[in-house]
């Protein structure tokens, strides 16, 4: 059974002067599963999410969404594609509500004179809105109106989930999701990733944190200098093996590729 | 980075100083408080056009704002270093501007206090100014006399606390007008009953206009007001203007500038005591050349002169008319 | 408890302005009047149109220290060109209000593309627009400024006192500047630019127009503040604005807006402007010198930017 494709890229390469970030690589995102990224500092993890979410432009190679080709200038190309981005410090503005920042740069307008030409926001339907999000995902905040830095490091990494979650049509990508969190958070947003997919929504993420990424993911995808080594079943291959590719101890035609 | 542009500046003058032929041509520097003002405008046209007249080069620099040493220490410096042999200064600071002085001094160069003095006096040679308590006596004469027999209600509108000139101005306005009023060498403002506001400027004209409108919310019956120059006075009219009171009050100032004569000729201003910034400069400029001549220094304090410029004569106190005051005035004529 | 020190950000100021008042009225049975008060307002109304478009622009964690000399210059633009040049009203009040908006726009652009710092744009337009005053004024007042440009300075009489329409327009630019921010997307974007401006960016917004559009509305804030000014004092002066860089500063800081962006309400900085001009009249009302009114703003803008910090770092500890 071939799971249809959403996100797709190959030869991908971006050079930095003399440093080449990619060189080559390769990705693969299948509709529903959660695909785990890993990779040592330096092989290339954070260049190949930029580059898919259009916070950067490769050189060459081509990126594919649902088999069409496309060129993303700019992080709301991607966006209009259908593909939503968590980044690692949440890219959340600390003074704001989170229902403000849930609709940042998607602020809802009031119908009618007040919304066409006053460009009165239509706050009582973002507020409403941003909570049945929230709750769709079974994130708890003591209350909407908050400002987010008031938050816990886990609830405002619910927020960032919830933003994308909620405007993402085919991809979710995140940049290290439980870095910083305590043990109980980090495990709360694993299962809110879980319920992102169980949205119909596939989900990429990037993380160092192994035992996270083998409870989760379906596959994992491991960077290497520049390139995608491999992707195994986590299912299949260890942690141990997994991270031996990962570092060049061991060659990744050794173990099952997926 | 500031040293560096220092060092620029003192190369270029150097450069546009001494290249040309006129090497023999001795060199006065004139620094005034600041570019923009018409007073001192007035008194580097005056030094420039003594200083051609008696053969000299006339280097001119100021502070930025009124209150700016550094620029002036800056000024002396390029001058030192342009081998200026007289400075002629109206200094922002009369303390901080001392040490400069010194070292000018200690190089034989000669200094002149212009408009203002330092503090202490005898830190320049000499010094050529209004006698501003002086100035204030004459218009506090003035004001007692056109008020008559009224019981007086006086609102002073001054600089700020701590100026020289200021508190001279105020006080010989005090005394003029027959009130208790501290001496001519004191620095703080002095009071009295009859003074029933005294409020601050900083010798501008919106500030001035705000400074009167308080007085006059304070006390209405205000019947006398001294304002420390003429724009703080073309704001204090307004205020008076706008609450009606243009005619019941006697409004003086000092200054002499040609739009506060101006101000006088309508009415707007009842009397102002005139300065003359060229008498300064052309006194500096001649006692300058007079030292690199001869090597003899000036020495003391020279009034140049005050003149009471009212638009009514008023028997007992002498005054001169409003024509006399544009002919002597400085700035736009 | 952390909201509570958040919400004195915005409360402090209007009970600092009430504290003065209610200080004020009872030192001198004077203040309270509706004359009294008319003055104050008069004699803030300057400094608070200058306020607003500070408040735009510390709101992106910028600063302008231009706002007081653009003032002046578009000031003496609009006064010269129509007492020498016999230009019509009109024209001469758009010339002023279009060589301030021309300096903002400058001011955004060298911000927004340039990336420079703020602080030194605006410190470099400052003195660009100084010079250019001194020079294109020749250092001397306009007088005999036709009433067109005075208009505003009349006043209008509401239930037995006098209220200048100067004042009237201030209030209404406050109103209308705190709509848009509060209620609309552009509102939101500013103060998104300023809290976390990488994070407005990959949220899609234009951060670098934003940035631009703040300055050039700035700059046309402080074209209508020289029309008020004008208005007040009858002249076109080249001297005006010194005081207002900092007074109008001051007023944004002591309001509760964070020099460092993204929090304040530019309602705050109307508190702001009107706790300075209380303190002034009142101080002279009780016949204190102004120098107590140098050391009271000195303390409060200390107190407001230690409320500032202090309710920020016990918000972010908490989390």
């Amino acid at each position: 059974m071939t799971a249809q494709i959403v996100l797709e890229a190959k030869a991908l390469v971006k050079r930095y002067g003399h440093v080449t970030a990619l060189d080559g690589a390769d990705f693969e995102l299948r509709a529903g599963e959660i695909l785990g990224i890993i990779g040592d500092n330096g092989a290339g993890k954070s260049t190949l999410i930029k580059a898919l979410s259009g916070a950067l432009i490769p050189d060459s190679g081509e990126i594919r969404v649902d088999g069409a080709r496309v060129h993303f200038r700019s992080p709301t190309d991607a966006r209009r594609a259908g593909i939503e981005t968590v980044y690692q410090d949440l890219a959340v503005a600390p003074a704001m509500t989170i229902a403000e920042n849930l609709f940042l740069g998607r602020e809802l307008r009031r119908a009618g004179f007040a919304g066409r030409i006053l460009r009165v926001l239509d706050k009582p339907r973002m507020l409403r809105e941003s909570s049945e999000y929230l709750r769709d995902l079974g994130i708890g905040v003591p209350s909407i109106t908050l400002p987010v830095e008031a938050l816990s490091g886990g609830q405002r990494q619910g927020v960032a989930v919830a933003r994308s979650a909620a405007f993402a049509r085919h991809v979710v990508i995140m940049d290290e999701p439980t870095a910083a969190l305590g043990v109980k958070e980090a495990s709360m947003v694993l299962e809110l990733i879980r319920r992102v997919r169980a949205r119909g929504l596939s989900v990429a993420l990037i993380s160092h944190n192994m035992p996270h990424v083998f409870e989760l993911a379906d596959r994992v995808h491991i960077a290497r200098l520049g390139r995608r080594a491999a992707v195994i079943d986590p299912k299949q291959v260890s942690m141990s093996d997994a991270v031996a590719v990962m570092t060049g101890a061991i060659p990744p035609e050794d173990i099952a590729s997926t | 980075m500031r040293a560096a542009f220092q060092e620029i500046g003192k190369v270029l003058l150097l450069v546009t100083i001494a290249l040309p032929a006129s090497a023999q041509q001795p060199i006065i520097g004139l620094i005034t408080k600041t570019s923009t003002n018409p007073f001192f405008v007035k008194m580097r046209e005056g030094a420039e056009a003594a200083a051609k007249k008696h053969g000299a080069r006339l280097v001119s620099g100021a502070g930025k704002n009124d209150g700016d040493n550094g620029g002036q220490v800056t000024a002396m410096e390029n001058m030192i270093a342009a081998g200026a042999k007289v400075i002629l200064i109206t200094p922002n600071d009369a303390k901080a501007i001392i040490p400069s002085i010194n070292k000018a001094r200690a190089k034989g160069i000669l200094v002149i206090a212009l408009d203002s003095p330092t503090d202490p006096v005898t830190a320049t040679d000499a010094l050529y100014a209004t006698d501003n308590y002086r100035a204030g006596v004459l218009i506090g004469q003035y004001a007692r006399a056109a008020l008559g027999t009224k019981p007086a209600r006086v609102a002073t509108i001054d600089l700020f606390p701590g100026h020289p000139v200021g508190a001279q101005r105020h006080n010989g306005f005090l005394k003029g007008f027959g009130l208790n009023a501290p001496a001519a060498s004191v620095n703080t403002l002095g009071s009295a009953p009859e003074v029933v506001c005294m409020a601050d400027s900083y010798g501008d004209q919106t500030r001035g206009q705000t400074a009167m409108e308080n007085c006059l919310q304070k006390r209405p019956d205000i019947n006398v007001v001294y304002t420390i120059n003429e724009p703080s006075a073309a704001g204090a009219f307004k205020a008076l203007k706008a609450k009606g009171k243009e005619r019941d009050v006697v409004l003086v100032t000092v200054d002499g500038g040609c739009q506060g004569v101006r101000d006088v000729a309508s009415g707007a201003i009842a009397a102002t005591a005139q300065q003359y910034p060229v008498k300064m400069a052309e006194l500096g400029v001649a006692a300058g050349m007079e030292f690199v001549r001869t090597g003899k220094k000036p020495t003391g304090y020279t009034d140049t002169g005050v003149n009471l410029i009212a638009g009514k004569a008023i028997a007992g106190v002498a005054s001169k008319d409003v024509k006399t005051g544009l002919e002597l005035c400085f700035g736009r004529k | 408890m952390k909201h509570r020190l958040l919400a004195l950000g915005t409360l402090g100021p209007v009970l600092a302005l009430l504290a003065a008042c209610a200080f004020f009225a009872t030192r001198s049975e004077r203040f309270l009047t509706g004359d009294n008060l008319s003055i104050v307002l008069q004699q803030v109304m300057v400094v608070g149109v200058i306020a607003i478009g500070q408040t735009l622009v510390i709101l992106t964690a910028g600063v302008d220290l231009s706002c007081g000399a653009l003032m002046a210059l578009g000031g003496i633009v609009m006064t010269k060109l129509a007492v020498e040049n016999q230009w019509p009203v009109a024209l001469a009040l758009a010339a002023g209000l279009g060589v301030t908006t021309l300096f903002g726009c400058l001011n955004g652009l060298l911000v927004s593309r340039l990336k420079l710092p703020p602080f030194i744009v605006t410190l470099g337009t400052l003195n660009i627009a100084f010079a250019i005053t001194q020079l294109y004024s020749n250092a001397q007042t306009v007088t005999d400024v036709p009433a067109g440009l005075t208009a505003l300075g009349n006043a209008v009489q509401l239930g037995g006192t006098s209220v200048v329409y100067g004042v009237i327009l201030m209030l209404g630019l406050f109103a209308f500047a705190a709509f848009v921010l509060s209620q609309t997307a552009a509102g939101r974007h500013v103060y998104a630019a300023g809290n976390n401006p990488e994070a407005a960016r990959l949220s899609g917004i234009a951060t670098r127009r934003v940035l631009l559009g703040v300055y050039v509305v700035a700059g046309l804030c402080y074209g209508i503040a020289a029309l008020l000014s004008v208005a007040r004092t009858g002249v076109g002066d080249p001297n005006a604005g010194q005081s207002e860089n900092l007074d109008a500063i001051t007023a944004v800081v002591v309001g509760g807006t964070s020099l460092f962006g993204g929090r304040g309400l530019v309602l705050g900085s109307l508190v702001g402007a009107l706790i300075v001009g209380v303190f002034r009249n009142g101080l002279t009302l009780i016949g204190v010198s102004s120098v107590y009114q140098m050391l009271v703003t000195g303390i409060l803008v200390i107190l407001a930017v230690a409320t500032d910090q202090l309710s920020r770092r016990l918000a972010q500890r908490g989390a």
